[in-house]
């Protein structure tokens, strides 16, 4: 047999890996993306005429029902924030596949890399939150949030992705299997415990996602991360909502739940909020200052 | 940073997989083992023989003694007994076997007393030296990417080879033929699916066909080959990702 050269390697590779689409109405296009359970590719719906991004589940992946589970999950939580889908199917080899819009932006790791001012940065961060409260609304948690899940488009909307582990509160689920992603994953995801995921779970998350979005925060905004993250679930906001509405206080720069203030904090907050009204002061008093030393010379 | 989703047990129990070489190896009876064995050493011997020539800079001759020493002192030893799922894959772990085995060896300079040069497995070393010739070695290849790479064209080999005898054994030689002259080829001498078509007589519809079901015969004697060499559901997910996933 011939030698089999990186280039026949790697071509071997993405030929075994490929769908096999005759029989349904997509022509396959590039990869745009590899998850945990399957692999992204665009491809052309010939019937709308339209591109779309197709997933399906990844050679050698058997849980098939996994995938099915996440084109229902989406398929119920219609959002403008999530990725709707528009068919789902199996492919001849027994492979799961879904289409979904093909969302056209930059993930928000990739996104960041950016310099952005940070009440912009805040205010992305709110509309994140927005999907995640809708589908917590519908009982569905998603369990695996993180910056390379949530894709930020051209005009600043943005879609969360990737619900193939999202918890349905509704059924059942025993401990023992860890799902989501180091560094955002909230203690009792790692300890296993499904039964305790809930919405504070993901709330968890976002405060990680916070916490790497603005650089060197103010102290009211480390707070807020600081109680989104905290270890008890008791402890944190118990909803995106309530983390975002925190976040709107201090954009506009009203005093925020997580964050006691002294009065220390309070003068300094008011003083930045109300400057012109501070320098007006100050320059009258300047004024009063000079008539009163000039009249006395 | 760790950013991939995780999906697994936190107690480290996975469900075992039914026809695993690797679950044998550790666990069988005799003769199970010495037919693991012998699917182990199919899977891997040119692997290790490649690292220990490339990595380990070793001579050829060095390198056809050490292979065998490895996986003879494997079988003597059961070297795989050793091995837990729930630590790592089985690559990784015959890996840091292989490494322990050549530095003990390089300390010890024992190799010519114990094997002297004696062909002991019916190993083809003249093809795999020839094959050394030619692999592209990056300045930057770490010793694991070496092997992941040299690992996943010794599986691909075996599976062309069984891909080549089940198409023969099913009459589909010309389905086998195309994959060749398409799939196998050099990226600059590949063929068009109409010159294919031309050149044997069939429409561009019917060699798209032809190919698609020997790709997706390849597909399914490569994940049985996976299936073999693994011990978990979690690990063959693992090794799947890795040969068909990641980047070369």
């Amino acid at each position: 047999m011939e030698w089999l050269s990186n280039n026949v390697l790697k071509h071997l590779r993405e030929v075994s890996e490929m769908p096999d689409l005759p029989g349904v109405r997509y022509r396959l296009g590039e990869v745009l993306g590899r998850g945990g359970m399957g692999v992204v590719y665009r491809a052309h719906d010939l019937e709308l005429q339209r591109d779309v991004a197709l997933k399906v589940l990844a050679i050698g992946d058997t849980d098939s029902e996994r995938m099915q589970r996440e084109a229902q999950v989406l398929a119920r939580i219609e959002h403008p924030g999530i990725v709707p889908v528009h068919d789902v199917g199996t492919l001849e080899d027994g492979r799961v596949f879904y289409t979904m819009k093909l969302v056209r932006g930059s993930r928000l790791d990739e996104y960041c890399r950016q310099p952005h001012p940070v009440p912009d940065l805040l205010r992305l961060f709110q509309r994140i939150c927005e999907p995640i409260a809708f589908a917590h609304s519908q009982g569905i948690v998603h369990r695996d949030l993180k910056p390379a899940n949530i894709m930020v488009g051209q005009f600043g909307e943005v879609l969360v992705l990737d619900w193939g582990v999202a918890r349905v509160l509704s059924e059942p689920e025993p401990d023992g299997e860890v799902i989501g992603t180091q560094n955002y994953m909230s203690p009792e995801q790692s300890a296993g415990l499904n039964t305790d995921i809930d919405a504070r779970s993901d709330v968890y998350a976002m405060g990680c996602i916070l916490q790497g979005l603005v650089q060197k925060p103010a102290k009211p905004l480390r707070s807020i991360a600081r109680k989104a993250t905290a270890p008890e679930r008791d402890r944190r906001y118990s909803s995106t909502v309530e983390l975002a509405d925190d976040i709107g206080r201090y954009l506009d720069g009203l005093p925020v739940s997580a964050h006691p203030e002294s009065i220390l904090d309070r003068a300094r907050r008011l003083l930045s909020n109300n400057r012109t009204l501070v320098a007006l002061i100050l320059a009258y008093l300047m004024m009063r200052i000079l008539l009163f030393w000039f009249a006395r010379t | 940073m760790d950013t991939d989703t995780r999906i697994g047990s936190g107690d480290g129990r996975f469900p075992e997989t039914r026809h695993s070489a690797i679950a044998a190896a550790r666990s069988g009876t005799p003769a199970d083992r010495a037919v693991a064995h012998e699917s182990i050493v199919a899977a891997y011997w040119k692997p290790v023989y490649k690292y220990i020539r490339i990595k380990w800079k070793s001579s050829n001759e060095d390198a056809k003694d050490l292979t065998q020493g490895f996986f003879l002192r494997a079988l003597e030893k059961d070297f795989f007994d050793g091995y837990r799922p729930e630590k790592g894959t089985f690559r990784t772990y015959l890996r840091v076997c292989l490494d322990a085995f050549l530095a003990n060896e390089r300390q010890a300079s024992q190799r010519l007393k114990r094997g002297g040069g004696t062909i002991l497995l019916p190993l083809d070393f003249t093809t795999a030296e020839g094959e050394l010739q030619q692999i592209e070695i990056a300045q930057d290849d770490s010793p694991d990417r070496f092997f992941a790479r040299e690992w996943t064209r010794s599986i691909f080999e075996n599976a062309l080879l069984a891909l080549r005898e089940e198409c023969a054994a099913q009459g589909k030689q010309i389905h086998y033929d195309l994959f060749e002259r398409y799939d196998l080829a050099a990226s600059d001498a590949r063929a068009t699916y109409a010159s294919l078509a031309a050149e044997f007589g069939l429409s561009s519809v019917t060699v798209n066909n032809y190919l698609a079901s020997v790709r997706r015969g390849f597909r399914r004697i490569v994940i049985r080959i996976l299936r073999e060499l693994t011990s978990s559901e979690e690990e063959f997910r693992s090794e799947a990702r890795a040969l068909l996933g990641a980047e070369l």
